[in-house]
């Protein structure tokens, strides 16, 4: 062929096939190997940005709508629990990015071995978000499910420890995810008159529907990334064939935008208002 | 070999770093009333660590322009829809109802 390699595997690719699975043979080089590979991952996150952007969407209509609500809504969740899982996310990020670094450079054990990081930081972050967040979530009964109760969860965020002491004497129901104490009848007597009500329950679907689809990309990033460490701990990366590992870097800097925006908007929406909210 | 060479360590840490200050400053002009301004503050700084993950951690600074063109379609019609539903929504005066003429209802055979 009349094209100039460069790379250095040019004088083999075709016919070595010792390490032809570097260079496959729809490609003319390692370069547009490497740059097909790198564009089909940002066309899939091209539908991602949109997948999510329709939630995003649904929320932006709905703030506005409700303003008042959305905000007192969003005080329900603790900021600061949302702003060290923003630092861990991003954190795991960075150590994602070093993953791919060290495929650039060749070092297979270091990409497993970055990669194991960043597996943990995003499993910290689920933690911290599922045992710390949605518990406390399940016990104010803002899961809208249908025991949700908005005037519940006001008081009993709001009243402080005098809340959890009345919990720990009422009798136990079993809740989907977490046991939450049984909800008092005026309270659902005060929910059913309040139109609010109803207006609250839209933030927090908004909240636990877009938080949940987050976390499934999350654990499907784990899936990938213990795929890639076994190819990697083999030494099938090298620094002239590492798209499959850039391309889950893309996928976890995704993951990682995608965060970056919900906390802002779901955490933080009533943080001026104070103490008195 | 012409792949593009691994960038540097400490550009990732700087990168690190400049995210967590611009994380905290979210948390701090969120507590401040800004108003009207409010959003458009916490959405800036969004975008901007935003902007940071995307060039710096996606290597999208060293892209292909073809890649950058993806990039900025997918922002487009994120645009599109965001834009076209909240003109829509925004302008509906649903919220008042004509009042309900019961006796034209209460007349329609079911």
């Amino acid at each position: 062929m009349s094209v100039t390699e460069k790379s250095p595997n040019a004088a083999h690719s075709g016919h070595d096939h010792g390490n032809s699975h570097e260079l496959a043979h729809h490609f003319v080089s390692v370069e547009q190997q490497h740059d097909a590979g790198n564009l089909g991952m940002w066309m899939f996150l091209t539908t991602e940005v949109l997948f999510f952007g329709g939630l995003f969407a649904a929320y932006t209509i709905y703030r506005y709508k409700f303003e008042r609500v959305f905000e007192q809504a969003s005080n329900i969740l603790d900021p600061m629990l949302g702003a060290i899982n923003t630092i861990v996310l991003i954190f795991s990020s960075v150590t994602m990015a070093f993953a791919v670094r060290s495929a650039q450079q060749g070092k297979s054990k270091a990409i497993v071995a970055w990669l194991a990081a960043t597996i943990l930081f995003g499993c910290m972050f689920l933690g911290i978000k599922v045992f710390m967040e949605w518990k406390h979530d399940a016990h104010l009964h803002v899961f809208p499910t249908a025991d949700f109760n908005w005037t519940y969860a006001r008081e009993m965020h709001s009243g402080g420890e005098h809340g959890h002491g009345h919990d720990s004497h009422g009798p136990e129901m079993k809740g989907i995810l977490f046991n939450a104490p049984v909800v008092p009848q005026k309270y659902i007597d005060a929910d059913a008159r309040n139109p609010e009500a109803k207006q609250a329950r839209l933030f927090f679907f908004l909240y636990f529907t877009m938080t949940s689809l987050h976390a499934a990309h999350m654990v499907i990033g784990f899936g990938v990334m213990a795929v890639i460490m076994v190819y990697a701990w083999y030494g099938y990366y090298t620094p002239n064939y590492y798209v499959p590992v850039e391309s889950v870097g893309l996928y976890w800097h995704f993951v990682d935008l995608v965060w970056i925006f919900l906390f802002p908007l779901l955490y933080l929406l009533g943080a001026h208002l104070g103490a008195g909210h | 070999m012409s792949l593009h060479p691994p960038a540097k360590a400490w550009t990732y840490w700087a990168n690190f770093l400049a995210l967590c200050v611009l994380t905290v400053v979210t948390w701090y002009t969120a507590r401040m009333d800004l108003g009207v301004l409010s959003t458009p503050v916490a959405l800036g700084i969004a975008v901007i660590k935003a902007a940071l993950v995307v060039l710096f951690f996606m290597h999208v600074w060293e892209s292909t322009p073809l890649t950058k063109l993806v990039i900025a379609m997918s922002l487009f019609m994120l645009t599109v829809l965001l834009t076209f539903m909240f003109t829509d929504y925004m302008t509906r005066n649903y919220d008042v109802l004509p009042p309900v003429d019961h006796a034209a209802v209460s007349s329609v055979k079911h």
